[in-house]
């Protein structure tokens, strides 16, 4: 077994040098230190947006992408196609999954201050990657036609109509119209399995490359306490030891998934039909909670702004500090923690949480 | 930076430079020449809206007192409602907030949206909640077995 290995890759070496990249894994390391779980939550990541990949395509082979075949599709995929009810419960369940740990890496990766230099690019890939994971689940969610999607979708995209001067143009490009209609089914399908698919493997190859490149983050305040000699750096090889430890994270991660595929399975609802109106104790998915629950706040004119952009605008900028937070929190870089960015970190956990809760009282 | 034997200030040859003019500027309308038929195609053809003035929007008989109903009016929803005392009012039936479509509620004699808790009273004003305009208000009229209802004029 062994010869055969070795000969394998004697074959792969004299071809493409495959040495180095065992002479790289074998050199790779990870820190050991309190901090060490969170590393697993981007791996974790990583582990369901393949499942994602693997059950979209099986949906892919029985769901048929307009008004009048999508809810009947996902119908026939979850009563006819043995285990379709099982296929289908899985991806929606690891497509919230994968926001759920997306969220935890990155929320992690901000309070450890792994986005400081050297590693700014690694976090703005990942947080456009974040922002991508979003948008696969606001066009995925109404690929089955529902009444829920249905009116999610108009919302959603009524706020991006919203926008001054170009918001009109940008509703109609993302509705395929003025209305949300079969064109906007296709559209959504169209960026759901071939326009974000793509766009997340470039900007997934960038972020991994990147996180080879550079290593683990070791967080300022072990960095510190490991300089000043008052602990050890201590580390284990990233091959075996932490895949191994990763692989085992990730069968757990399957089995949690297939216990609440299985146990709960995803529900379809009821046909949208666009001349009804919209059912009581309608909400988005929970990821879209604070943002909805917000826009229910707002008042219909923010001094001169209409509500919903004036809600748009906030959010926009909120997004755009965060993404630019390593070049902000500048001071990071040179080991100095700034408390302000932990409590910008715990506002923004805290407002997330409780508007999401009070969206579902 | 490398030091070179020619001083910055010298650029290209001016041939060198027409070259490159040409070339760049052959380049970049190309790629207008592509882009734009691309960006065209990516906007949908509009749609000419409906221009129906009036619909039939139900039977006299068919709503009971305090109810609502959504109909279709062209290619939007519009809602009818009988109030307690018999008559009848017709509003567009898409929140002036983000577009979903309201509903009359028995129990509390309002038009709500569930989307955002938008209310509108029975003259289609925009009461409480984030929705920034009234409802746009259609003329009922009964017409022997049919209630019409018309865009104002």
């Amino acid at each position: 077994m062994t010869t055969v290995y070795r000969r394998v890759l004697s074959w792969l070496d004299e071809r493409f040098g495959a040495g180095s990249i065992e002479e790289f894994l074998r050199h790779k390391t990870v820190p050991v230190h309190r901090h060490t779980v969170w590393y697993y939550f981007g791996g974790m990541t990583l582990f369901l947006f393949i499942i994602q990949v693997l059950t979209g395509i099986l949906l892919l082979l029985y769901y048929r992408p307009t008004p009048n075949d999508a809810f009947e599709s996902v119908q026939y995929v979850m009563t006819q196609v043995r285990f379709g009810w099982l296929i289908r419960s899985v991806h929606s369940w690891s497509a919230n999954l994968m926001i759920f740990t997306a969220f935890v890496h990155m929320f992690s990766v901000y309070f450890l201050k792994a986005y400081r230099k050297p590693r700014e690019l690694t976090w703005i890939t990942g947080m456009l990657l974040l922002f991508l994971v979003m948008g696969f689940g606001f066009s995925g969610y109404l690929l089955p036609w529902n009444t829920l999607a249905f009116f999610a979708t108009k919302v959603g995209t009524e706020m991006a109509g919203s926008i001054p001067v170009v918001g009109k143009w940008l509703l109609i490009y993302l509705r395929g119209g003025e209305e949300v209609t079969g064109a906007t089914l296709t559209r959504f399908f169209g960026f759901h399995v071939a326009v974000l698919p793509g766009l997340a493997t470039l900007l997934l190859a960038m972020h991994l490359l990147l996180v080879q490149r550079l290593g683990m983050s070791v967080p300022p305040g072990v960095e510190k306490a490991i300089g000043e000699g008052r602990q050890p750096a201590r580390s284990m090889p990233f091959f075996p030891n932490f895949l191994l430890r990763d692989i085992m994270g990730w069968y757990a991660a399957l089995g949690v998934l297939g216990a609440l595929a299985a146990i709960f399975p995803w529900e379809l609802g009821t046909k949208a039909d666009p001349f009804a109106p919209a059912p009581a104790g309608i909400h988005p998915e929970w990821y879209f909670l604070f943002m909805f629950q917000t826009l229910r706040y707002i008042p219909a004119k923010v001094i001169f702004l209409e509500g919903e952009f004036a809600g748009l605008l906030a959010f926009g900028a909120a997004a755009a500090v965060w993404v630019a937070v390593p070049f902000i929190d500048y001071k990071a870089g040179f080991g100095r923690v700034t408390r302000f960015f932990t409590g910008l970190g715990v506002f923004a956990l805290g407002y997330m949480a409780v508007m999401s809760a009070l969206a579902l009282r | 930076m490398e030091t070179s034997d020619r001083s910055p200030r010298e650029g290209p040859q001016p041939t060198r430079r027409l070259i490159n003019l040409m070339l760049g500027s052959g380049i970049l309308a190309s790629i207008v020449a592509f882009i734009y038929p691309a960006i065209r195609y990516i906007i949908p053809p509009l749609v000419s809206e409906s221009t129906s003035r009036s619909v039939v929007a139900a039977k006299v008989g068919e709503l009971k007192n305090n109810t609502g109903e959504i109909f279709k009016f062209g290619s939007k929803p519009a809602l009818l409602v009988r109030l307690t005392d018999g008559t009848y009012r017709a509003f567009s039936a898409v929140c002036t907030h983000l577009q979903c479509t309201v509903q009359y509620r028995e129990d509390i004699h309002e038009i709500w949206c569930a989307c955002h808790n938008g209310i509108y009273d029975l003259e289609g004003r925009n009461v409480s909640g984030p929705p920034p305009r009234p409802l746009e208000v259609f003329e009922v009229h009964v017409q022997g077995e049919d209630v019409v209802v018309s865009r104002k004029a």
